[in-house]
């Protein structure tokens, strides 16, 4: 069969890549099985005392997508990248973190080794194209000669959000089999299909963080890496420059969060900012956190060529944000964009993504500075 | 699509007289060796057989217990309150992690340093040793890149300071010979699925009067050293192995050494940046370990393994992806050639048709490899 027949998929061991890699073989296409170990679940063992299953990379989910791929009869590896990973992912989340801003691991993890590295392998194997198990869609749009990235059929499934960074080149070659289906037709299909990952549970977000304990995982690390906690410990103060009392380290705050403030205030009070060089956590009220404009830099254009005139979008600016209409402003800087809202929105975080849509269409995205 | 192996160093197939003597043994002579009745004498009578010296082998269930067994019983058992160990920074990780348990229980280790050969010499050894050194560990032959280590000369040494030795012998036995008496050991760690035998079995050779301690209780099996029922088959398997593998040894040596010295003079006039790991000359016949520069291992093995060649990287670890190897780092490559490496380890079956493929699926491999350039 010639070499562009091949397709090499993600397996992660979960049910979304376990269905797409039957689906494909069922097809009768030649398909390659590769999983990418990304994160040793031996390290920082005092996170590891629960929720040491379902979380990417551990060794359950390797045996399960051993064992689909033995079920469908493809030939299968596991591939190790956790160099690349703790490289292009976990230090830059770190040091971003440190930074006082609230980075996306998943979209640095898609650009970099989940897509880019993950091309290489496939190429390796003589693989032409990839398939993922993403809730996305790829199509040609002819008239403009661009590959579009659209919205999987699933809203709240819908993963295009961490998938902003894809270039044309990586989406010319890449299949989202499962950007036609909802959740759980992709879990009938995997009933259908015989593959015994049909139950199983969705992974966490940020998969090699458990619990969502963005601090513990952190101070574990530099423990690990034999760095010194940095002293961060200064004072919670207002917007006007008050001091309300004192807080553990600036890396515990994100910007939104409401609890774990320790203050008894009349009204609700909120973190609107946090200044990591001089160690202040700002807070103020819900109103203090509403945002007009920002500017996204590192923008990437998918669906459309970068524009020089004001572009109408609804962005997104959290994974669970409902994407608001705003108007994009080019700048000097084609990496970077303005982005003006039509009604302020609550918490603009810097270091998260910012997603530009209009309708399914993903047009592009960039980080927010 | 046919398929050609070429990773014995890993595992090898069990031979067909060997299959057949362990079946038969299976489905006859089930009794338990302790018992007193019929059947239990006769499985003694087949375990005992399979012993030659009942006092000095040990069954175990391979390779990674017997050199656990050989390094905690030993050490041990010896007397007094300080106490060190000799041993290699190559070695198996069954000689290594055992080697980290018993650092954590107050014993010194000392790991020696190979040079770009592979090797350590016997006055390496001698001036490592410390008064209270207990115990010298050192493989006879090495998993990844074959380099012979000159047990010989070390057990001199051993003899002269009072101090026993132990060699991980799992990757000598059947490619060199195995004369436990020449190579002067206390110790010798062997295993069944090296030497055409099955998985589940192995031998300690402990030298009559060497002290060990238990390091496993439950019963009296093996003189106290292992207890639990024994393999009675696997025995017998590896009793065999062991005598088929000493009927083959100077003829298989000869042809996969030819073999293997084909394949590896092909690799290395044909493809430019590569080279061998460790030493040519002093190794077991039948392994070669070559650097392709500008090459993922990794993905060398899968695209290899997708034309229907099985070779390997270093060991795998348990959820079978791979780490750099050790024992490269240890000959002082820089990790990038360690992840450029691939080990072909050649055995009893392969033919020089299979060879002469071989080559061929290497160059083509690594022109694609190079030509995409993945990179480590």
């Amino acid at each position: 069969m010639p070499e562009d027949q091949t397709i090499a998929v993600a397996m992660s061991g979960g049910v979304d890549s376990s269905v797409v890699a039957a689906l494909l073989a069922r097809d009768g296409l030649r398909v390659v099985g590769l999983t990418m170990q990304l994160w040793n679940q031996r390290r920082l063992p005092e996170l590891s005392a629960e929720g040491a299953t379902g979380r990417c990379c551990s060794l359950d989910d390797v045996y399960d997508a051993r064992h689909v791929a033995g079920q469908i009869g493809i030939p299968y590896y596991v591939i190790n990248f956790e160099d690349q990973f703790e490289e292009h992912v976990v230090k830059p989340f770190v040091a971003e973190y440190l930074a006082g801003r609230t980075p996306i691991p998943c979209t640095l993890c898609n650009n970099y080794v989940k897509f880019d590295k993950f091309f290489e392998m496939a190429d390796a194997v003589g693989a032409h194209r990839i398939a993922t198990g993403h809730y996305a869609r790829v199509l040609y749009h002819d008239p403009t000669g661009r590959w579009q990235l659209l919205r999987g059929r699933d809203e709240g499934k819908d993963q295009t959000y961490f998938l902003f960074g894809l270039t044309q080149s990586q989406l010319a070659r890449t299949l989202f089999p499962l950007g036609g289906f909802t959740k759980p037709e992709v879990r009938e299909l995997a009933r259908e299909l015989g593959l015994g990952v049909a139950e199983k549970n969705d992974s966490q977000e940020i998969c090699f963080v458990p619990n969502g304990d963005y601090a513990q995982f952190l101070s574990a690390y530099l423990r690990e890496r034999g760095v010194p906690e940095q002293e961060t410990h200064g004072n919670i103060v207002t917007t006007d420059g008050r001091t309300l009392g004192e807080h553990s380290g600036v890396h515990h705050f994100t910007v939104g969060q409401r609890r774990g403030l320790g203050i008894a205030a009349g009204e609700p009070l909120y973190v609107i900012a946090t200044d990591p060089r001089k160690q202040l956590v700002i807070v103020g009220s819900n109103d203090d956190l509403l945002r007009e404009r920002f500017v996204a830099h590192g923008v990437n254009w998918i669906s459309i060529s970068p524009p020089d005139a004001p572009v109408r979008a609804a962005v997104k600016i959290r994974n669970k944000h409902v994407a608001a209409p705003a108007t994009l402003h080019p700048t000097a800087d084609p990496g970077r964009t303005e982005v003006v809202f039509d009604q302020p929105q609550r918490a603009v975080t810097p270091g998260q993504g910012a997603v530009f849509y209009d309708g399914d269409l993903v047009l592009g995205g960039g980080w927010i500075e | 699509m046919q398929r050609s192996y070429f990773d014995h160093n890993a595992t090898t197939p069990v031979a067909p007289e060997v299959l057949e003597a362990m079946v038969s043994c299976l489905g006859q002579t089930y009794g338990n060796a302790s018992s007193i009745h019929h059947f239990g004498q006769a499985a003694k009578q087949k375990l005992d057989a399979a012993h030659c010296q009942p006092t000095e082998v040990v069954f175990t269930s391979g390779g990674t217990e017997s050199d656990n067994l050989a390094l905690l019983g030993a050490v041990r058992a010896a007397p007094g309150e300080r106490k060190h160990v000799i041993t290699t920074a190559i070695e198996h990780p069954a000689v290594l992690a055992p080697c980290a348990q018993l650092e954590r229980e107050g014993v010194a280790v000392t790991r020696l340093p190979v040079g770009a050969n592979g090797t350590v010499t016997a006055e390496e050894v001698r001036r490592a040793l410390r008064p209270e050194t207990v115990l010298i560990s050192v493989m006879h032959a090495n998993n990844e890149i074959g380099t012979l280590q000159p047990i010989a000369d070390i057990s001199t040494v051993a003899r002269q300071a009072g101090v026993y030795l132990h060699s991980d012998g799992v990757q000598a036995l059947g490619k060199v010979p195995v004369d436990v008496e020449a190579l002067g050991v206390d110790l010798y760690s062997m295993s069944g699925h090296k030497i055409y035998g099955p998985k589940g079995i192995g031998v300690l050779y402990v030298r009559r009067g060497t002290r060990m301690a238990a390091t496993q209780y439950g019963g009296h099996h093996e003189r106290d050293r292992r207890p639990g029922t024994e393999n009675v088959a696997g025995a017998v398997a590896f009793g065999l192995a062991t005598e088929l593998a000493a009927v083959h040894l100077a003829a298989d040596r000869a042809r996969i050494g030819h073999l293997r010295d084909r394949l590896e003079d092909a690799i290395l006039s044909r493809i430019p940046g590569t080279g061998v790991n460790g030493e040519r000359w002093n190794r077991t016949p039948n392994t070669t370990n070559i650097w392709f520069d500008g090459v993922d291992g990794e993905a060398m093995v899968i695209a290899l393994d997708l034309r229907g060649f099985a070779v390997s990287t270093g060991s795998a670890c348990s959820s079978g992806a791979v780490e750099p190897s050790h024992v490269l780092l240890s000959l002082g490559l820089p990790a990038e050639r360690a992840r450029a490496s691939l080990r072909f380890s050649l055995g009893r079956h392969n033919t020089l048709t299979e060879v002469e493929a071989l080559i061929d699926a290497v160059t083509d491999s690594v022109k694609h490899l190079r030509r995409i350039s993945v990179h480590a």
